[in-house]
């Protein structure tokens, strides 16, 4: 074949559904019969459910029935089961579902939720991680101890609001502190936020007579809401049937399983009709999690020559009422706690707390978003004490081949990727040499700043994927995987890979864009940006496997060994002649001869990959390996300040990360600019707005900001390329990684500009006054 | 999903609407007018308002003139913000309503659905406040014409059956030097922190706001400050915030003393710049 | 004066066909076109104005349709996405990878084409006023921009496409 698959922009196979309103979601489809279901939420952040009176809602017209916690006695969690579908006893956040109505139309299930009435004893919030740890705090959750672990390496304090701690002790603190001339320390504060998927959550789910759960969900984990629902509800795995179709935006978001829950329970009340739940915007962004808070504190020392000597570290991190994935995301902070940075002493506490907020669930950047602000802004601090140039700072600290990571990963170029590159390419990108702060008239200021990020994943260490490759008669091929189709172009790139294996057409593999969980082969979950690595493994080896058959197949009817054959576009041929062929559409279904003779039948490869040599960390060091390598990079922002109202542009945004090889450039580049503008609207706008009470003020979109088209600046994004040998093409994972560091440098560059230590998100016109105010500036 | 049903009925002559009102209102279905529908729909939908029918008036044709007659501009009041926009007749008036809501929204919004709605911020009312503007309104006891500033006096003074039909001003307002400036907490699309509209009629300056208090106003005292060109325009500006009579709004998009700090720079470059020749 | 009191039929004209169907008069817009008629290119995303993912084109031009009545659509000329075929705009949106997971990508390109139907010669401004009534989670508008930018050139360099 005379062209390469790899490194090209082909465009999305689902590309004309898209544009034609032809791509079908969720809801998107009905169903005959079918009933719906609305939430009716809690308008109290914390308190005892003194009075759920539904007498007036139940005789509304086409009312079939309303359940409440007191219907379902279970308690769900993918880590530590804490969460009762349904508020039982008391509310733990303002939007917490505590009645579910179920009528033949949304109309008129909308008509009687109203009429649903609560009425709560309040009891006092813990508003914030800082309060959450405080001695005396009221407690969120009462009976923590008794909470069912889902996964060993949980670790809860019963008594206290702490759900999960993690530590990481690496070298020796006093000797790191005796060392440092200059040590400085920040504080940060990161609200929670939301992911704002275009798609709100929505999940339908029946029960057959045979006692099947089928489902159809907007989810990120149709493996995960199949094997949660087949637990707490006593049903055999294989009797779950998880569907689910294109989805309109995730970031994390669709992860958890909440809605399905729901929607069975109400199916199961109703003789096992389906159901639709749908979240309104409004319950998406209240009841349905969001992302973490984060508030934390980072004691960093240096050498005279800058560097690193010692990082103490300590990060609360705000689950909301509820954990969902939140431990694990402590993990991940805590795991790369230090950032890209070679630091032989490392002290880190981080700690998982409830409060009385949304709760929350896996967000874009698995917390090292979050992570990165508040150690990009500390390299910051450390860069202004030794009088140094950010950029020379981190130049000099940043971690290399043959060092080892917080948790004591020894890194290689495959685990790591080139970090120094990055950076010297985004400060180029970004000019960084013609000054950080350039005052242009009294007014305004033109300002830069950097931040360097890196992540892993942080999966369960048998995590694994699986692929099916099935051959039509006209040699066309069936692509079938577990992964969803969200919006990164997965199975597009998947398609690549396998058409630069098989040396086929891309236009002759056929991707099944929907999951089920009981055609799809397995597959872990679609996040962590990990899909097109452990997929691709597995798509890879169902290529190989696929070739093998064809071969063997062949070298039959070409009367030589397989070894003696090639594949080619459309046909199989005699390396020494290729003039000696057969077309695969005469083999892929069985070589019949002249005379009727058949041999072989339909060529199915399959393949499957399980990430190797990953350990949980250790409790009390932190040791351990949860990801198989890690994609490193750098980021730039330039700002305008108005120093007449502090607003302030974006000019211009830089990101360069190692991509290990870019599979498909236009995608690519895409994802990384999409991240980058949703982490620049999470550093100047986007946030959960709590009253005294706790009730969230922000619910709708007409109050959530998020950036629109004209706010966004000019996007540079470049790459470098240091293969991850493990990987199909040697790729590594960039999905989530354009958010991580933007934000960081988003603030260190107003920070600059404002003359002022911008330690808090977002970072509002008001924020800036407010902190001049109090410098007298 | 609205969770209620109500009637909807289209009158074609403001006879017929106020009568229906009346009907309904006798009836106890608490009918409102309906024009955009932009905001009845959305609080319908939460629950956060309620109704048993709509009077939509788009219809009407005396609602739908946009014409300048006998030295007067005559607006009707379910002209989208849109179509003032395009229109560009005042352009004071095309400004201010295209930094309400975004602009999809803007070609449902109506002019009269911008003054007589719940949001508190009523951007639209800003140039009609600057150009003695009176409003044709229907009622019970047939037509008759009032003051805008009456009207939109700290709250809106119509009777529930009562409806504005027309607006109408001077055509000698609509050439005047001008100045439109809207702050917000952040993004372009959003409530104001500050709104300011402002006219320089003769050597008069007259300023309108909104986003500073819970309703939008003008104000004499504050003007006659801002006039008095004697003294810096620094000075003139502190006086008029000195006499402003309303309490500063402190919510979501800003505190009550960010507001301050926001007025007194707008309020001074916006006066600065109308004193300037260039405009 | 006309009147619907109750659950009713009424009349749409929808793509250039008169489309029958039941609702209610508390019914939008985007639900009859959704629940009754099948035509799900229409999204929603927020029912409440916010994010224009519904937005179809009500005489040329764009609305969002969770902010209208259904029956306040009758008489109106009713256009969605399922009504274009192959136009320059949706063309682009695929060359430029205007869309990821392509949720907000029909309202977006209905509010596109009533831009290219009414100001043709647009500037970048007008772009951005116009398309700042929709929000799209997955791109970084650039790729959006450039779509609508392409398009508008193609619309004038050859108005019969």
């Amino acid at each position: 074949m005379s062209d390469s698959y790899i490194g090209k922009d082909v465009i999305r196979k689902e590309a004309w559904d898209k544009v034609s309103g032809r791509a079908k979601y969720n809801s998107d489809y009905s169903s005959p019969n079918l009933l719906h279901g609305v939430l009716v939420c809690s308008n109290c952040a914390h308190g005892y459910i003194k009075r759920l009176d539904y007498s007036q809602a139940v005789n509304m017209p086409g009312v079939k029935k309303i359940l409440t916690g007191a219907d379902y006695s279970i308690l769900c969690g993918s880590i530590i089961q804490d969460r009762p579908p349904l508020a039982v006893g008391k509310v733990r956040y303002y939007g917490e579902p505590v009645a579910l109505v179920i009528a033949a139309s949304e109309a008129e299930a909308s008509a009687a939720a109203v009429r649903v009435v609560v009425e709560y004893e309040k009891l006092p919030t813990v508003n914030s991680p800082a309060e959450a740890i405080q001695a005396g705090a009221p407690l969120v959750h009462d009976y923590l101890g008794d909470y069912k672990h889902v996964i060993p390496e949980v670790y809860p304090t019963p008594g206290t609001n702490i759900v999960h701690q993690v530590k990481i002790r690496k070298g020796d603190m006093q000797q790191g502190w005796a060392d440092s001339v200059c040590v400085i320390e920040g504080s940060y504060l990161l609200p929670q936020a939301d992911h704002i998927a275009m798609e709100t959550r929505n999940a339908r789910a029946e029960v057959l007579p045979d006692g099947q759960i089928i489902i159809h969900s907007s989810s990120q984990a149709p493996f995960g809401i199949r094997k949660q629902i087949s637990e707490h509800f006593g049903v055999e795995l294989g009797k779950v049937v998880v569907h689910v179709p294109l989805v309109g935006g995730a970031y994390g978001g669709k992860a958890a399983v909440q809605l399905e829950f729901l929607a069975v329970m109400a199916s199961m009340a109703t003789g096992g009709q389906p159901v639709m739940i749908s979240n309104t915007r409004e319950q998406d962004i209240m009841a349905s999690p969001g992302k973490i808070g984060l508030e934390a504190r980072i004691k960093l020392g240096a050498d005279a020559k800058g560097i690193l000597k010692a990082g103490e570290y300590t990060f609360l991190l705000g689950t909301g009422a509820y954990a969902d994935t939140g431990p694990r995301m402590g993990n991940s902070i805590a795991m790369n706690c230090t950032g890209p940075y070679k630091i032989d002493n490392v002290w880190c506490d981080t700690y998982c707390l409830y409060t009385n907020h949304t709760y929350v669930t896996s967000f874009r950047g698995f917390g090292h978003s979050s992570l990165t602000f508040a150690v990009e802004r500390s390299m910051d601090k450390l860069a202004a004490a030794m009088n140094m140039d950010p950029l020379e700072l981190r130049r000099r600290n940043l971690i290399t081949p043959g060092q080892t990571s917080p948790s004591q990963v020894m890194m290689t170029p495959s685990i790591l990727g080139n970090v120094p590159a990055c950076l010297d390419k985004v400060a180029k990108l970004i000019n960084w040499d013609k000054g950080a702060r350039i005052r242009l008239d009294n007014q305004r200021i033109k300002a830069k700043g950097l931040a360097c990020f890196w992540k892993t994943s942080n999966s369960p260490t048998d995590a694994f994927a699986a692929a099916i490759i099935s051959f039509n008669s006209d040699a066309s091929i069936n692509l079938n995987v577990g992964a969803v189709k969200i919006g990164p172009s997965t199975k597009t790139t998947l398609a690549q890979i396998l058409a630069e294996i098989m040396q086929v057409d891309i236009n002759k593999i056929h991707v099944e864009m929907e999951v089920n969980t009981r055609t799809s082969p397995h597959h872990w979950k679609t996040v962590a940006s990990m899909t097109t690595f452990m997929v691709g493994r597995a798509v890879e080896e169902a290529a190989y496997d696929a070739i093998h058959q064809i071969l063997s197949l062949a070298a039959i009817v070409l009367q030589c060994a397989p070894g003696d054959l090639h594949m080619s576009p459309g046909r199989v041929y005699y390396k020494d002649d290729p003039g000696l062929y057969v077309d695969l559409a005469d083999i892929v279904h069985g070589y019949k001869y002249p005379n009727g003779h058949t041999i072989g039948s339909q060529i199915i490869g399959r393949g499957t990959y399980v990430m190797s040599r990953l350990s949980p960390m250790n409790k009390e060091t932190g040791q351990g390996k949860t990801g198989p390598y890690w994609t490193p990079g750098a980021q730039a922002v330039e700002i305008e300040l108005n120093l007449a109202d502090y607003s302030y542009k974006i000019l211009r945004a830089a990101t360069v990360l190692d991509a290990g090889k870019v599979l498909n450039p236009a995608s690519a580049r895409g994802l990384v600019m999409g991240a980058m503008g949703m982490g620049l609207g999470l550093g100047s706008r986007e946030y959960y707005i709590y009253d005294q009470e706790q009730t969230l003020q922000n619910s709708s979109l007409r109050t959530y900001k998020v950036l629109r088209i004209g706010e966004q600046p000019e996007y540079l994004v470049d790459w470098i390329e240091t293969p991850h040998e493990a990987s199909a093409f040697g790729e590594r994972g960039l999905a989530e990684h354009g958010i991580l560091g933007i934000h960081a440098a988003l603030a260190n560059a107003l920070s600059e500009a404002a003359g002022v230590e911008l330690d808090q998100l977002p970072v509002l016109p008001e924020l800036i006054w407010q902190k001049r105010k109090e410098q007298q500036l | 999903m609205i969770p209620f049903d109500f009637e909807y009925y289209r009158p074609s002559s403001t006879s017929e609407a106020v009568q229906i009102f009346m009907e309904l209102d006798a009836a106890g279905k608490n009918p409102r007018y309906y024009g955009g529908g932009t905001e009845l729909i959305s609080m319908a939908r939460m629950n956060s308002l309620s109704f048993g029918a709509v009077i939509d008036i788009k219809a009407i044709p005396e609602c739908n003139v946009l014409e300048i007659d006998n030295g007067h501009l005559m607006l009707g009041t379910t002209l989208t913000l849109t179509r003032l926009h395009e229109s560009n007749l005042f352009p004071l008036l095309a400004q201010a309503g295209s930094r309400v809501a975004d602009h999809t929204i803007q070609s449902k919004i109506t002019l009269g659905g911008n003054l007589c709605g719940s949001i508190i911020y009523k951007e639209a009312l800003l140039p009609l406040l600057l150009t003695d503007t009176e409003a044709l309104i229907a009622g019970p006891s047939g037509m008759k014409t009032r003051q805008v500033n009456a009207i939109f006096n700290q709250s809106v003074q119509l009777e529930p059956a009562e409806f504005i039909v027309q607006l109408h001003m001077a055509e000698k307002y609509l050439a005047l030097p001008y100045i439109h400036v809207k702050k917000t907490k952040q993004d372009k699309i959003n409530y104001p922190l500050v709104t300011i509209c402002a006219l320089k009629n003769g050597q008069e300056i007259r300023v309108a706001f909104s986003g500073v208090s819970d309703f939008p106003f003008r104000c004499s005292n504050m003007e006659a400050a801002l006039n008095e060109r004697s003294r810096p325009i620094d000075s003139r500006v502190a006086r008029a915030l000195e006499v402003m009579p309303v309490r500063v709004l402190n919510n979501l998009e800003g505190s009550a003393d960010f507001r301050r700090f926001i007025l007194t720079n707008l309020l001074t470059s916006v006066v600065g710049s109308l004193e300037a020749d260039a405009i | 004066m006309k009147e619907m009191l109750t659950e009713g039929l009424i009349y749409l004209n929808i793509n250039g066909e008169v489309r029958k169907t039941l609702v209610r008069p508390a019914d939008t817009l985007l639900f009859a076109l959704r629940e009754r008629l099948g035509l799900t290119g229409a999204k929603p995303g927020c029912e409440n104005g916010d994010c224009g993912a519904c937005t179809v084109l009500v005489d040329g031009w764009p609305v969002k349709s969770c902010l209208m009545l259904a029956v306040e659509a009758c008489d109106h000329e009713i256009t969605t996405i399922e009504g274009l075929n192959n136009t320059p705009i949706q063309r682009e949106f695929v060359e430029k990878f205007a869309f990821q997971c392509g949720y907000c990508t029909p309202g977006f390109i209905m509010n596109c084409q009533g831009l290219i139907n009414i100001h043709p010669d647009a500037s970048d401004e007008v772009i951005n006023e116009w398309l700042q009534s929709n929000i799209c989670r997955c791109t970084s508008y650039e790729e959006i921009t450039a779509a609508v930018k392409s398009a508008l050139n193609t619309v004038n360099n050859d108005p019969v496409s």
